[in-house]
């Protein structure tokens, strides 16, 4: 089995990399380039641990084949803080306690991420419905909520100074 | 020395952000699956296709010939167990089942349990390396369910099983692994004295702690035998000492390091990969990343029991209860060990009654093992006897709570398993629940409100703590215990409390098993309460011995030292007038005043304070499809004191859930082959976020005089009134009464609407 | 699992050629939310995996003579965020609109849920009622055929070796046409629907129906177009007697099995149930497009 080639921005960086056709892109992210905050809960695309952005698109990364990232742009968990500076969803994930085991926040925070990119002003009912597809078991999902709509405030409050 | 006065108390009772959190939001926190090590190869487990099939030969000579196949395993690599009970997870585990639930012997006793293992290169050549495994089996008839697999004529799963707490001992092996019984007073002569008796069966069906995290280990042993697990568990020590049995390796050979720990709800309190990969790593000389996928959870990993309860309640018409009484049948999956122990302790202990009756089977069947699920026995048993309470009170017409109330255990109180409470906050959690603004809010049409009432013990326990000054007056605390919900914050909390400085001068640090002494699981909600105690212990001996510097370096006696919010001073004007010395300066000159300034405690906690739980859920249905709506949901809980408020709330809200989805959707579903066709979360459904209203939480603080803070265990009860509360809110809402979990829509439109659908000519 | 390649042709007679001259199986990928889980699972063992996606054209909405033509491997989110797609056929949006997550969104494709052929598949029964067309590129040139005409059994299409769908027409929508669809699932997301309907109608000023088209998912090996159903409608407006012999026919027409998902009792319950509640947006929304 040869492997692809593949060259793709992720988190704002130029990458390339070899992977065989069966590999997902989950797995390139994990195996292949260590970039191992996105998690596996499933495989199946039911649990959106795996959450990634490309091309500007909420995805599973399961779902997806390594090659297929061929010239796309990809954002991961990793790409999200800035240096030190975390963005508005990771730290209001901090102060509603938002997770406890913390294996599924990367993929919500992720989801939330997008959420607010396409809906700066989300409900409690869209925001539930647009998080679906990421399966959290410790907290019941409530203050989650509380904490990506408390970040979708403090973002729309940003951008109106 | 006891902090139980709340005003006092600068930061035990906030809500600092957790000292895990950057790196859990930023994705750099390590779980089990995350870590790599050079020279690492990937090994997979070949399972049973069968639920119970003799296993005639494996042929693994295909598959060693395959290259890039580095070491395969069978039966034959592992040591033979003996049947002792070890004390190292959450309940007692035989040994010997143990070992025989990691790699079968002799028979599969379930669809997925594992019958060899290989590492290999990639995972792709490990999958293909199984494939060439060529296994013999001889299928045997199956058995699933906890009554068909109490029938004499029931397909045999041991024949050295024979029932225990039976007079006679039986002659003929039996898949009723044990009966237990537990009385109080004269059942009969209670009864006789009701006016009114209840008499109801109600089942639930198996479900999983879905933990979102894979079982996920690395194992590395060496040529001479020592060896690094790196795993997520519950328990890095428990992980040590069954692998060491399992393996038949020196316990001080294994190094065992606590990854992230991705959910667990007492679903990692015991080791399935851990040895496969430990035998693996042996025989190839390499590191072996082992991860489940979750298929294979499913398949092959511990749910909890499914059950049958049949209650019996006897009272008087002003609902005063006078006899109660329960059988409960649990399966225990392919080995003796359902809590059923633990669910007929919990079944009535919320209550005073005279005459109480309990007995309980434990079964296997040809199902995974069961593993423990968050107060594991007591939910089963309590949606029985909490939906029971409910027609009892509808048939009486009181109000649910008040039937409660009017017969609710309080100090003083002998349960029926033996204890006598004391300091319990039953009473206090079902007079909340009235007061709440919920419990009054009136209903809209095909609305309904249930409530309900839970318990669990709450466990004590071995913990070791050691807290250490640093040079620079920072604080290390290093614990034992896998922080599943945010306990490490906890137990910084408590340190920074008793020192009394800045919370974010104190890092907590779960150690691996070198380097702190031996902690039990983290499991029966006991981190907070007998992790807080040691770390509280040992802080307190650190304050002593900085009292001690202090007296060195003022060149009085220890006794005239005081110390307070961090700092040493003369305790009166008598010891001499010297300038308060803070931990920075004394852990500058600790050198010179004797030595690094630490502290190490190990203990075995008595005196977990219980914990009960009372839940109000309103619910709306569609009574054309049977679909259940949760409105709106409260528990109400007896936590003590909250330490950090934000994650006592968090495992209510969490627990709530998962009672939720056992209540409406989720169960195992097997063909008629006893294979599991839902092994994954399209058909094993979990509540997601959209299922879920915000769920609102009242802490009510009984504080436990056991503990140094008043602390008693949180994490478990929230998950043992959910199913019946929502039973009872459905059956306030259509006046129907599901007695069969989960309460999924074909079950509920069938019960509405029991109308046959004619057939297709009209 | 045998050698696996990839090929990511970048026109439509590459990927016939390659289709067609495949030697083992060969999957299309589009959105690859089915296909990979059946990779991975072992449920299917392809030896070679054609991805669409690079073909011009086969991502992206376009309208033509106040109809739609809908790049066959076209993400879900995509169409929802079609305004004028969203106004002409909210049905077909809203059932495309629930297949998965919102994960599930950035990815899945009307080609691939028809292709996928399960009964179930939520884009399919308002697309059947909306009357699309899937244009079919080939060995022998291309062809046009109805939806309705791809799925012949679970997980088996019409489409002959070396044939994919490059597209999906619409019809531009009558005054007073409109669309909807509805699913029942156990849970509020994230559920395969345990039964699905998709109404097209037309009605006249008075609000009569003068034309219609039901669809009926899950509830038989392929998705339905139930005759009867549209029969009840045609004439009438949605009164009692009308809903009636609307649950009656939806009913009627259900050959379902018993499933981890549901019992044949339910799903022809509700049948019924969905049949009624989706007629009635339908109707609703059809009246208010003048």
């Amino acid at each position: 089995m040869s492997k692809h080639h593949v060259s793709a921005t992720i988190n704002g960086e130029p990458m390339e990399f070899l992977c065989e056709p069966q590999q997902t892109l989950l797995d390139v992210l994990r195996d292949e380039l260590l970039l191992t905050g996105s998690k596996e809960g499933c495989s199946s695309g039911d649990c959106g641990a795996c959450s990634v952005i490309v091309d500007g698109r909420l995805v599973c990364s399961c779902l997806m084949l390594g090659v297929e990232a061929n010239g796309r742009l990809i954002q991961t968990i990793e790409g999200l803080a800035e240096g030190d500076k975390l963005h508005p969803v990771q730290q209001k994930f901090l102060e509603h306690a938002a997770l406890q085991c913390g294996f599924c926040t990367p993929g919500l925070i992720v989801a939330a991420k997008a959420l607010i990119d396409e809906n700066p002003d989300p409900t409690e009912e869209e925001a539930r419905y647009w998080l679906a597809g990421n399966l959290c078991r410790c907290t019941g999902y409530d203050k989650v909520i509380r904490a990506v709509l408390d970040a979708a405030a403090e973002m729309r409050a940003e951008a109106a100074q | 020395m006891s902090y139980l006065t709340k005003e006092e108390l600068k930061i035990v009772g906030s809500r600092p952000i957790r000292p895990d959190g950057v790196d859990k939001v930023t994705g750099r926190a390590s779980f089990g699956a995350d870590l790599s090590m050079p020279g690492m190869i990937w090994g997979k487990v070949k399972r049973s296709p069968h639920a119970h099939a003799r296993i005639l030969s494996i042929n693994t000579e295909k598959a060693a010939a395959l290259p890039g196949v580095k070491a395969i395993i069978t039966r034959a690599d592992f040591p033979d167990v003996p049947p002792e009970k070890a004390y190292i997870g959450e309940a007692p585990a035989n040994l010997r089942d143990l070992s025989r639930n990691c790699m079968a012997k002799g028979k599969a006793l379930y669809e997925g349990h594992a019958v060899a293992a290989v590492a290999a290169v990639s995972p792709a050549v490990a999958e293909r390396a199984l494939d060439l495994i060529e296994v013999e089996y001889e299928v045997l008839p199956h058995v699933m369910d906890v009554e068909a697999a109490m029938a004499s004529d029931a397909p045999l799963l041991h024949d050295d099983v024979f029932t225990v707490g039976v007079d006679p001992k039986p002659q003929k092996p039996s898949n009723i692994a044990k009966v237990v019984r537990f009385a109080k007073g004269d059942i009969e002569a209670g009864f006789a004295e009701a006016e009114v008796v209840i008499e109801r069966r109600y089942t639930t069906k198996p479900v999983h702690q879905a933990y979102i995290e894979p079982h996920a280990c690395v194992v590395a042993v060496a040529a001479d035998g020592q060896c690094t697990i790196w795993s997520s568990s519950q328990g890095q020590f428990m992980v040590r000492g069954y692998t060491s049995r399992i393996v038949g390796a020196d316990i001080a050979d294994i190094r065992a390091i606590p990854a992230e720990i991705g959910g667990g709800f007492g679903g990692k309190t015991i080791v399935y990969l851990e040895p496969l990969a430990y035998m693996l790593s042996k025989k190839s000389g390499r590191p072996v990343k082992m991860v489940m996928s979750r298929e294979e959870v499913f398949r092959a990993s511990g749910p909890t029991s499914g059950g049958v309860i049949e209650v019996k309640l006897g009272a008087k018409r002003d609902g005063t209860l006078v006899a109660t009484q329960v059988v409960l049948k649990y399966q225990a999956g392919a080995f003796p060990g359902s809590p059923v122990n633990q669910g007929s302790m919990c079944a009535f202990a919320a209550y005073d009654v005279p005459n109480v009756l309990v007995t309980g089977y434990d079964v296997v069947c040809n199902r995974p093992k069961v593993a423990a699920y968050r107060a594991p026995g007591s939910p089963i048993a309590a949606f029985g006897v909490e939906s029971c309470m409910d027609e009892l009170a509808r048939e009486l017409k009181l109000d649910p709570l008040a039937l409660r109330a009017k017969n609710a255990a309080k100090d003083g109180t002998k349960a029926a398993h033996g204890p006598t409470w004391a300091n319990i906050g039953y009473i206090n959690t079902v007079e909340a629940a009235r007061q709440t603004e919920h419990y009054k809010t009136p209903l809209g049409p095909n609305q309904g409100r249930g409530v309900a009432s839970g318990f669990w013990f709450n466990a004590g326990g071995e913990s070791s703590a050691a807290v250490h000054v640093n040079e620079d007056g920072t604080v290390t605390v290093t614990e034992g215990h896998p922080d599943i919900g945010g306990s490490r914050a906890s137990m910084a909390m408590m340190v920074a409390e008793v020192l009394g400085v800045p919370y974010d001068r104190v890092r907590p640090v779960v150690g691996d098993t070198t380097a702190i002494g031996f902690s039990a699981v983290t499991g029966g909600s006991r981190v907070t309460f007998a992790g807080g105690m040691a770390v509280t212990r040992a802080t307190e001996r650190v304050v002593d011995e900085l009292k001690k510097r202090a007296a060195i370096t003022w060149d009085i006696s220890p006794e005239a030292v005081e110390w307070k919010e961090g700092q040493a001073f003369p305790a009166g004007p008598n010891a001499g007038s010297f300038e308060p010395l803070s931990l920075g300066d004394l852990a500058a000159k600790a050198a010179k005043t004797g030595g690094p300034i630490s502290a190490e405690v190990q203990l075995n906690a008595q005196g977990a304070g219980p914990g009960f739980a009372t839940h109000i859920c309103d619910v709306e249905i569609d009574r054309e499809t049977g679909f259940v709506k949760i409105l709106r949901y409260t528990a109400v809980q007896d936590v003590g004191r909250a330490i950090h408020p934000a994650y006592v709330e968090g495992q209510m809200q969490g627990g709530v859930a998962q009672g939720v989805g056992w209540a409406l959707n989720e169960e195992y579903i097997y063909d008629q082959n006893g294979r599991l066709e839902n092994p994954g979360f399209l058909d094993y459904r979990v509540p997601v976020a959209s299922d879920m209203p915000m769920i609102e939480t009242v802490m009510v603080e009984v504080p436990n005089p056991r503990h140094p803070f008043g602390a008693r265990g949180v994490g478990e009860v929230p998950i043992v009134p959910p199913m019946a509360t929502v039973a009872n809110a459905i059956a306030d809402a259509i006046g129907i009464r599901l007695r069969d979990l989960p309460m999924s829509p074909p079950r509920l439109l069938a019960a509405l609407d029991p109308e046959p659908i004619r057939a297709a000519a009209e | 699992m045998p050698t696996l390649s990839y090929a990511a042709p970048t026109s439509i007679d590459e990927a016939v050629g390659i289709l067609a001259g495949s030697k083992g199986l060969a999957k299309v990928l589009s959105g690859g939310t089915d296909l990979l889980v059946q990779l991975r699972s072992g449920r299917t063992r392809p030896e070679l995996i054609v991805d669409t996606k690079r073909i011009p054209g086969i991502i992206g909405i376009r309208e033509e003579n106040g109809g739609f033509v809908i790049g066959a491997a076209t993400p879900g989110a995509v169409l929802s965020d079609h305004e004028a797609l969203v106004a002409a056929y909210p049905g077909v949006v809203e059932g495309v609109d629930l297949i998965g997550s919102t994960q599930i969104q950035g990815r899945a494709s009307l080609a691939g849920n028809l292709c996928n052929a399960s009964p179930a598949a939520d884009s399919v029964p308002a697309m059947i009622a909306s009357r699309a067309i899937a244009v079919i590129a080939g060995p022998e040139g291309r062809r046009e055929a109805p939806v309705e005409t791809i799925v012949t059994g679970p997980g088996q299409t019409s489409l002959k070796k070396g044939e994919f769908i490059v597209e999906f027409r619409l019809p531009k929508p009558k005054p007073r046409q409109s669309d909807a669809y509805l699913r029942f699932i156990p849970r509020t997301e994230m559920d395969i629907a345990v039964v699905g309907c998709g109404v097209n109608v037309t009605l006249d000023e008075g609000g009569a129906c003068t034309d219609a088209r039901v669809s009926l998912g899950a509830v038989a090996p392929t998705p339905l177009v139930v005759e009867e159903a549209a029969q009840a409608l045609i004439g009438h407006k949605l009164d009692e007697a009308t809903l009636a012999r609307l649950d009656a026919a939806a009913r009627r027409a259900c050959k379902p099995i018993n499933d981890k998902r549901g019992t044949i009792e339910f799903r022809v319950k509700v049948a019924g149930v969905l049949a009624r509640r989706v007629a009635a947006i339908a109707f609703e929304r059809a009246a208010a497009r003048a």
